[in-house]
This record gives C-alpha cells, structure tokens and sequence, in this order.
C-alpha cells in the first residue's frame, strides 16, 4: 500500500495541469516506503502520447536521492487523453520494477485520477493507493 | 584496467543482487564484454542486436553522457566508474 501526503499529491495534479496537453512526468523519492519529496521532471518528448525523462536532470535527481539515502519510490505520468492505467509503451518501457508506476489521468481535468502500478517483466498489478 | 561499474535495479539479478561489479577494458564496449563474459546475459537489454547501445539504456563515465562522449568506443582508465541508467520513458 502506498500512501501520498495531500501536499504531494497537489504537486502532481499541479504539475500534470501545467503541462496539458502534454504528458507531464516527474519522480516521488521516498524513505521506507514513505515519500519525502515529488520531483516535477522535464518530458523531454514534449508530447501529448509519450513522455521521457531528461537523462542529465534524471541522473541529477538519482545522485541527489543517493546523497539524502532516498528511494526511488514512484515515477509519476499523466495521460492526458485516456485512463489512468499503463499503456502498451508503459510496460515496454518499464525498466524500474522496484518503483510503482503512478499514472494520473487527466482526460476530466476536473477530477484528475491517480492509480499506482507495478510492472515487473511486462506484467502489471495495481496496487492499493491512499491520498492524505 | 579496472573499472568500477554501478548496476540498475534490474540488471543486478545477473549479478548475484549486486550494485556494483568491477570488469575490464580499456574501452566501454570492452568492458561490457567483460561484464557479459562474468554475468552472461546482463548487456541483453544495453546493447542492441547489432551491437550498438540500446536508446533507452543511458550510461555514464564518472557522470558525463557516453553519448556525448565517443559512445562505445569511449576510452575508460583504471578507477573510472561507469553508471547503467535505464531512462525513464513510456507513453
């Protein structure tokens, strides 16, 4: 179970609206499972159907996670047209399977929805997910 | 030479749950071959079928791009550390 503090949370929802129509991306560092900090990533795609993170801000934010003794706890996207439920291109691209893939959906800007994944080798699970 | 080499997550299986190997080479692609030759199967998913680096694989020498290096070809010496970073990409 995963559970995101509101302010955290906010952050993402932020950070996903800001980037409409493109998909927004970003990172949830975390201690013991439990997120510290949400980092709001460049989607180097810019596009409404992809997302990849800047490999030089990515390592930035690895090695600044290794120095504070942080987990990558999350990586975040939005979909911006469609559910929040990983696509054929999530699970090709899914190189973390120690981290939860947290896909927001934003096809209701109104009431955005966020869904948190595993994906390991392909296969995905949905794993139980708690705001506040 | 000897160079020290920082796994993902996902390529640690290969080596027994280790972050870090060492391996040998005076140049990246020679130490990946090295890398295969002790942990065979663990440059499947970094290199592609016609032996070039795979797009979404990004490594690093001592935290510069090899990309902006000379790629594969990027001369390592003795210490140096090489980073494999998966990107952080999907649709």
């Amino acid at each position: 179970m995963l559970r995101i503090p509101d302010d955290l949370y906010r952050e993402m929802v932020e950070h996903g609206l800001r980037e409409f129509p493109n998909e927004a991306c970003g990172l949830l560092a975390g201690r013991d499972g439990v997120p510290v900090r949400f980092f709001a990533m460049r989607n180097l795609d810019a596009s409404p159907v992809s997302y990849r993170l800047d490999p030089k801000e990515q390592l930035r934010v690895f090695d600044l996670m290794d120095e504070e003794g942080w987990d990558l706890l999350g990586i975040f996207h939005t979909h911006t047209h469609s559910e929040a439920y990983p696509s054929e291109t999530d699970l090709r691209l899914a190189f973390y399977p120690d981290a939860y893939y947290l896909v927001m959906s934003l096809s209701d800007r109104e009431r955005p929805e966020l869904r948190a994944f595993r994906i390991v080798d392909g296969e995905v699970t949905e794993e139980e997910l708690e705001i506040g | 030479m000897a160079v020290n080499v920082k796994l993902p997550t996902i390529l640690r299986k290969h080596a027994g749950g280790a972050a870090r190997v060492t391996a040998q080479g005076s140049t990246l692609r020679e130490v990946l071959e090295d890398l295969e030759r002790s942990y065979p199967g663990i440059t499947k998913n970094v290199l592609t079928e016609d032996g070039g680096l795979h797009r979404f694989i990004n490594v690093y020498l001592n935290d510069e791009d090899v990309r902006y290096l000379g790629s594969l070809e990027t001369p390592v010496a003795e210490g140096d550390t090489v980073s494999i970073l998966p990107a952080v990409a999907g649709g």
